[in-house]
């Protein structure tokens, strides 16, 4: 059976450089002393892993949320509040120990971003296109206002982490073991994104966005297809925020504003949408190019804007279509 | 709480809601017609706001200013259709959502560039300074009683206009069937050019009125266009006259939210943290009156057609 499975060998030579470009950047930089480039690379890890979150929704299931960043503060909020509560010995609401261990912390950022996607998914998800994409947009401003209005925790100004959350027994503050606790979270983050895509479940959550009448008629609720992807979308992009706040030691409302939700389609669009690598390929170049068009001009965002604007007008398929062009189709 | 208060918190939310149905209006204009998500018409409003105050500091008149918004605003509108909505017809919205995204950090950084990162301000015109007696023993601001009679008088000529006027029938039959009207002999190609115009210039028209109210500075078009979506979303994406009764319920809600709320919250909580909270919540209501009415009529108050 020679053609049962095609292994397409370019565009898998392709993901595994993209891969482990962040580890080898990692690698060089903490060898030549350069932690900030330690960081740069933890940056690319998690942003790569909040737009792989955002891809499950966007690529697979065409759902074209204009709010992942409620989830991605979601998750930056919790790990700061957790922390901030340990630090002080005062227990969480409801009961909860005020562990700050990142494990309990991920698993409490990911439950609480992915109730809050199912809100939001389940009244969004009755409507589609354009009212779809602003439904996302205004539930994430809810939480963006929540954020600044609440007191206690930092309101508007933010508020500091003063270390890192703990690890089991590993020196958090150590950049290059904070950059291999966030490089494991991606590749699990990639490993549970092509476990769903290669799953009777992705495979019916791609036939949703494709045709979701047919979906219907063979006895699949779209919908409720659409809302599960969403929900784990949203726990993914919650975890990629918890590290961010941990890698920052500092969360804001700005990780919940809208700017953010729109750079995170702009990882994936860049990277190429539906692709396994694709949102970590947007999210290196993004980075990289934010440090180094960042350092020659305080304007960059305006040469982004166009960089960007001719991507979409002139390409499609974004890096990795570049990188391992497919054949017809997509996904 | 006094009559004259709640007759000036109600003026408040009527001009609130008169300047979003300007902005709400060009959106959803530009949904119907040609099926664009346009992110960027934040950046239109900031456009007639600059143009408005750099003209009116050069040249002396607030009056010179606002024909100047008027203009720019349509300028950048047609220029921006012509050079990069236009090749988003055929594409779906994710490409809009980018490409109007990628415009406005062109737009943004680009202001920041010619005028400098400190706010402009624009002073009221020198006719409506001061305040206006109402019945009821009101007070009112005569700029802002001003703005509300202009808003009034664009939303009755855009009706007239479109209900009335060989282009309405055009823009009517744009919404209802692109390629039949073509099929017709009408260019849709300058007709989209014209409407895609016509919705800057309301944006920027409102920019300027309310750049004389705020301080005109970068990004002051987002939290604008936010609320604008959220106006149009609760009317019906694409009818206008469910943007203009979307804009008035959002007015009103928000207005009447950040005035009582925080008084309701400062009978719980200290002064200092009731005043965060209540314009926090005030400023969250809004969403929730959306998220009530979508769960309850996914396609809006005025779904226009399918």
């Amino acid at each position: 059976m020679p053609e049962r499975h095609a292994i397409p060998v370019r565009s898998l030579l392709a993901s595994l450089a993209i891969v482990l470009f962040p580890l080898a950047y990692a690698l060089l930089a903490n060898l030549s002393g350069e932690t900030f480039h330690v960081t740069l690379a933890t940056r690319i890890a998690i942003l790569g892993l909040a737009a792989t979150g955002l891809n499950l929704a966007l690529g697979l299931g065409g759902l074209v949320s204009l709010g992942h960043a409620a989830f991605f503060g979601i998750g930056g909020y919790v790990a700061g509040i957790v922390a901030s509560h340990a630090m002080g010995g005062e227990p969480l609401p409801f009961g909860l120990p005020a562990s700050a261990q990142m494990a309990s912390v991920w698993a409490l950022a990911m439950l609480a971003a992915g109730l809050f996607a199912l809100v939001v998914g389940a009244i969004s998800l009755r409507t589609s296109g354009v009212a779809f994409i602003m439904i996302t947009l205004a539930f994430a401003q809810l939480v963006f206002y929540l954020a600044i209005a609440w007191p206690g925790y930092g309101g508007e100004d933010g508020m500091a982490l003063i270390l890192r959350n703990p690890f089991f027994g590993l020196a958090t503050m150590r950049p290059m073991t904070f950059f291999l606790i966030a490089f494991g979270a991606l590749l699990a983050g990639l490993a549970a994104f092509a476990i769903i895509k290669a799953s009777r479940f992705g495979a019916a959550l791609q036939a949703a966005r494709q045709n979701p009448d047919r979906l219907a008629a063979l006895g699949v609720r779209p919908d409720r297809i659409q809302l599960v992807a969403f929900v784990i979308s949203g726990a993914i992009t919650a975890l990629a925020g918890a590290l961010y706040a941990d890698l920052n030691r500092f969360v804001s409302p700005s990780m919940l504003s809208w700017h953010m939700s729109g750079e995170l389609i702009v990882l994936v669009v860049l990277g190429g949408v539906g692709r396994l690598a694709g949102p970590l390929a947007g999210a290196t170049l993004y980075v990289l190019l934010e440090h180094f068009l960042g350092g020659v001009t305080e304007r960059w965002q305006f040469f982004l804007g166009l960089a960007l604007l001719l991507v979409v007008l002139m390409g499609r398929g974004g890096l990795m279509s570049l990188l391992a062009p497919k054949g017809a189709g997509h996904g | 709480m006094s009559l004259p208060l709640l007759i000036e918190q109600a003026l408040n939310g009527l001009q609130l809601g008169i300047m979003l149905f300007l902005m709400a209006a060009g959106l959803t204009l530009i949904f119907g017609v040609m099926g664009v998500i346009n992110l960027a018409h934040g950046s239109l409003y900031m456009v007639g706001a600059f143009a408005c105050a750099a003209v009116a500091a050069a040249s002396g008149s607030f009056w010179l200013g606002l024909a100047a918004s008027l203009a720019a605003a349509a300028v950048a509108g047609a220029l921006v259709e012509t050079t990069v909505i236009r090749r988003l017809y055929a594409r779906d919205h994710l490409d809009q959502v980018l490409a109007t995204f990628a415009l406005i950090l062109i737009f943004s950084e680009g202001t920041r560039w010619l005028f400098g990162s400190f706010p402009l301000y624009l002073d009221v015109p020198p006719l409506l300074q001061g305040a206006v007696a109402l019945p009821g023993g009101v007070q009112y601001p005569a700029y802002r009683l001003a703005v509300i009679g202009l808003g009034i008088a664009v939303a009755i000529g855009l009706y007239l206009l479109i209900a009335r006027t060989r282009l309405g029938m055009r823009i009517r039959a744009g919404e209802n069937d692109r390629e039949m009207i073509a099929a017709l002999g009408v260019d849709i190609r300058s007709l989209n050019t014209i409407v895609f115009a016509l919705g800057a210039a309301l944006a920027g028209l409102a920019g300027a009125t309310v750049g004389a109210l705020q301080s005109v500075q970068v990004g002051m078009g987002e939290p604008v266009l936010i609320l604008a979506f959220v106006v149009i979303v609760i009317g019906g994406i694409g009818s206008v006259r469910g943007a203009f009764y979307g804009a008035l319920l959002i007015g009103f809600v928000d207005t009447a939210g950040r005035f009582f709320l925080p008084r309701i919250a400062g009978l719980f909580l200290p002064p200092a943290d009731a005043g965060l909270l209540g314009s926090g919540l005030a400023s969250m209501l809004i969403y929730a009156v959306m998220a009530v009415i979508l769960a309850l009529r996914p396609k809006g108050l005025f779904a226009s057609h399918a």
